[in-house]
């Protein structure tokens, strides 16, 4: 097939993944265009912008495949539309997940309307998922081969108007056949180390960073029946099931670790309890809003599928009830009980290969009670 | 697909005459100007017909006021930082301009953390300061005056005689960034009354890595180059003969009615590009003045509503090289010093211009098929 009048631009990250995905395309024939986005202005107070080295790696690989490569600032839309999301699901003490607003709102929005204005007819992203065309130009959104990797969880906001213009080369392999494949072409960045965490975070301490752009409020820490236990530094610090950063050892009544179970928004309080199957940390069910599905519509007004709580998780069980009055809002109740489910992070169903979709949790329930996540 | 070349204000392709007469002197004659034996002799012969040329082209009054350096930013970094060490004991205020280039705005900047006071002209809409501000900066502390013959951006010529003429008088240092005029100007030092001027040769059809400044005769200058004893105890290092021979050449290309001729068929170059973008109707506007009064080589536009990267993208992706300005080092574009200048910080025109320069190298058909894909760009991203 001649593939060298179909124009399409590669999100290029100066990682091994989009390396490789320039380079099959590259391979075959298409008339490919590496673009390298610039979210964030990292620049230090000595003035190196640290998305050079990223940028950089992009130049070399890109004149080693042979295609030509831009960069593109979309520094101010992810400030408005990831980053103030980002801050004000803190300030509501909930876990914003950055990445999958960034997909949504920057990578297949802002992007694919620059890669358009180019003239493209396809984008290409490295990311591990997988795309099947049906005859009639549905389009469905299935995980990536390599279980470790899928990134459908981070995806599940894409619609069909997106997807029909998109491209995810390296979505049947295994990350060590990406690898092979760019050792084999002697790629720069063959053997670049993966990048970890939040993009505009990267290596940085968290707390640290956090403390830039919202004020913490220090509290009280208390048992459930609300013995005071200590501090905390702030309850956006803390998410729900995380052990580390209590501050409490060597309790005398248990050696059982203490971990958060609650958070107090109304008394500013993080509620802390012991053992990591603690009763307090598991959900039978939870409400979702935002619901979006990758098919334009829900299977039905209920219906039963997997679902992820986080990325990386083992799927469980679930059945969807839909809100009749507000459909992008539902119930979502598990077949067995799920530990730590997070406010503000997303739900996303799978049938099968399949992702349908998801939303964004918002209250976690253990039976008919609210469990005081937020 | 074929390639054009329209940013010759960043860089310039190579005549082929310099590239004759480096490629003779790299095979020929590797001597060291300051050998003793025939080598260095031939060199230094070399050196000083290439000094000559230039010393000529810009009617020095003597020879020895061209000192050869690595290129612009050199130049204009000897001629601040040396003002400054050399008259720092008179006073410890510059004036300047706030649309100079870099290399002589973070010069200034260094300056400054060393506890030296610089005052930045501001310039009108069209780029242009004038010899009554200058007037007017001035204070008895005053060493030193740099402000741009030509602006890189926006092609301003800005009033040189005129503040030469002011400062004649006056116990003050007066430098001047020739480096894009010089290649399109014809420029007298004496009737200009600079003491410092910095030209660079890549931007004249000559090699990178080589450029020349001019210091008149008594006017002090410590080395910014410490070392050998080359260029009269002014700028140490071994000369780099066949980069000089080059630029000599290079300003040899241009004696005579060479630069008017070339004046002129830059000219039409850019008025080509305009008439093409008049007879489609595309809304733009010229940044800077009018063609017939700034730089022949030197064309920036505004296209309302067109975002300069992506102009910049789609040109290039048609074959067509323009400038969007300067690059942050993960590539994006840096908001213009020059337009912010002109029109403040939040202007449209600053995301929204691109920069055309020509070189002897166009013709007027390339800039008819610039003018069109222009043409095409503004109309497929505004039409959609």
């Amino acid at each position: 097939m001649d593939n060298s009048k179909t124009r399409v631009v590669v999100g290029m990250s100066g990682g091994v993944d989009s390396s490789v995905t320039a380079l099959l395309l590259k391979e075959q024939g298409y008339d490919v265009i590496g673009v390298f986005m610039k979210n964030w202005d990292d620049t230090t107070d000595s003035g190196v912008c640290t998305a050079t080295e990223d940028y950089e790696d992009v130049a070399r690989v890109a004149n080693q495949i042979g295609i030509p490569y831009y960069s593109i600032d979309f520094e101010k839309e992810y400030w408005n539309r990831v980053f103030e999301y980002f801050l004000d699901e803190y300030r509501h003490n909930r876990t914003p997940n950055p990445d999958v607003m960034c997909n949504k709102e920057i990578k297949f929005k802002s992007f694919l309307d620059y890669a358009l204005a180019l003239n493209a007819d396809y984008i290409a992203m490295g990311h591990y998922a997988q795309l099947r065309r049906d005859q009639d130009g549905t389009v469905h959104l299935l995980r990536g081969a390599d279980d470790n990797k899928d990134q459908t969880y981070f995806l599940n906001t894409l619609s069909q108007a997106q997807l029909q213009k998109v491209m995810f080369p390296i979505g049947h392999l295994r990350k060590p056949e990406v690898r092979a494949i760019a050792e084999k072409a002697g790629l720069y960045t063959a053997r670049k180390k993966d990048s970890t965490g939040v993009c505009f975070i990267g290596e940085r301490d968290f707390k640290k960073f956090l403390k830039e752009f919202l004020p913490a409020q220090p509290g009280a820490m208390r048992t459930p029946a609300g013995e005071l236990k200590g501090q905390h530094d702030g309850l956006m610090y803390y998410t729900i099931g995380q052990r580390s950063g209590l501050g409490i050892g060597g309790s005398s009544d248990s050696s059982e670790p203490w971990f958060v179970v609650g958070k107090d928004m109304a008394s500013n309080t993080l509620i802390v309890d012991q053992g990591f199957n603690n009763p307090r940390l598991f959900a039978t069910s939870l409400s979702a809003v935002k619901l979006s599905f990758v098919a334009g519509a829900a299977p039905a007004t209920e219906f039963h599928a997997t679902a992820k709580f986080r990325y990386r998780q083992k799927d469980v069980g679930v059945t969807v009830k839909l809100d009749p009055t507000e459909p992008t809002n539902a119930e979502v109740i598990f077949d067995e009980p799920v530990r730590a489910i997070t406010p503000g992070q997303a739900v996303v169903f799978y049938n099968n290969e399949e992702c349908l979709g998801g939303g964004t949790i918002d209250v976690a329930y253990d039976h008919t009670k609210v469990l005081q996540y937020v | 697909m074929e390639h054009y070349y329209f940013d010759n204000a960043a860089t310039t392709p190579v005549s082929a005459s310099v590239v004759q007469a480096m490629t003779a002197v790299l095979a020929n004659d590797f001597g060291n100007a300051s050998s003793t034996h025939s080598f260095g002799r031939r060199a230094h012969d070399l050196l000083d017909q290439s000094r000559r040329t230039i010393a000529q082209s810009i009617n020095a009054a003597s020879v020895d006021e061209v000192i050869f350096t690595s290129g612009g930013t050199e130049s204009d970094n000897t001629a601040i930082m040396s003002t400054a060490a050399a008259y720092g004991d008179r006073g410890h205020h510059i004036i300047t301009t706030a649309i100079e280039h870099p290399a002589v705005l973070q010069t200034m900047a260094r300056l400054e953390k060393q506890g030296f006071e610089v005052t930045y002209l501001p310039v009108d809409q069209l780029g242009y300061v004038t010899a009554a501000q200058v007037a007017q900066a001035l204070r008895p502390d005053t060493i030193l005056v740099s402000i741009m013959m030509g602006n890189n951006e926006i092609g301003t010529i800005e009033p040189i005689k005129e503040i030469g003429a002011l400062l004649a008088d006056r116990p003050v240092v007066f430098h001047t960034d020739a480096v894009q005029a010089y290649g399109v100007l014809p420029i007298d030092v004496q009737a200009l009354n600079v003491d410092f001027l910095s030209v660079s040769g890549h931007k004249l059809h000559g090699p990178k890595g080589v450029g020349f400044l001019y210091a008149k005769n008594g006017v002090k200058l410590v080395p910014f180059m410490n070392g050998g004893e080359q260029e009269h105890k002014r700028r140490a290092g071994t000369e780099n003969i066949p980069g000089i021979v080059g630029l000599a050449q290079a300003v040899r290309d241009l004696d005579g009615p060479n630069k008017a001729t070339k004046q002129a068929n830059l000219l039409a170059l850019k008025q080509a590009v305009l008439k093409e973008l008049a007879q489609a109707q595309v809304d733009y506007h010229i940044n800077g003045p009018e063609p017939m009064d700034s730089l022949p080589h030197v064309l920036n536009l505004w296209f309302p509503g067109l975002p300069t990267n992506l102009a910049l993208t789609n040109l290039d992706l048609r074959g067509f090289a323009v400038s969007g300005g300067s690059a942050c080092t993960a590539g994006s574009l840096e908001p213009s010093h020059v337009l912010t200048a002109l029109y403040g910080a939040n202007a449209a025109e600053i995301s929204e211009s691109l920069r055309i320069s020509f070189g002897s190298e166009n013709t007027l058909a390339q800039a008819q098929a610039l003018g069109q894909a222009l043409v095409t760009v503004v109309s497929d991203y505004l039409g959609h």
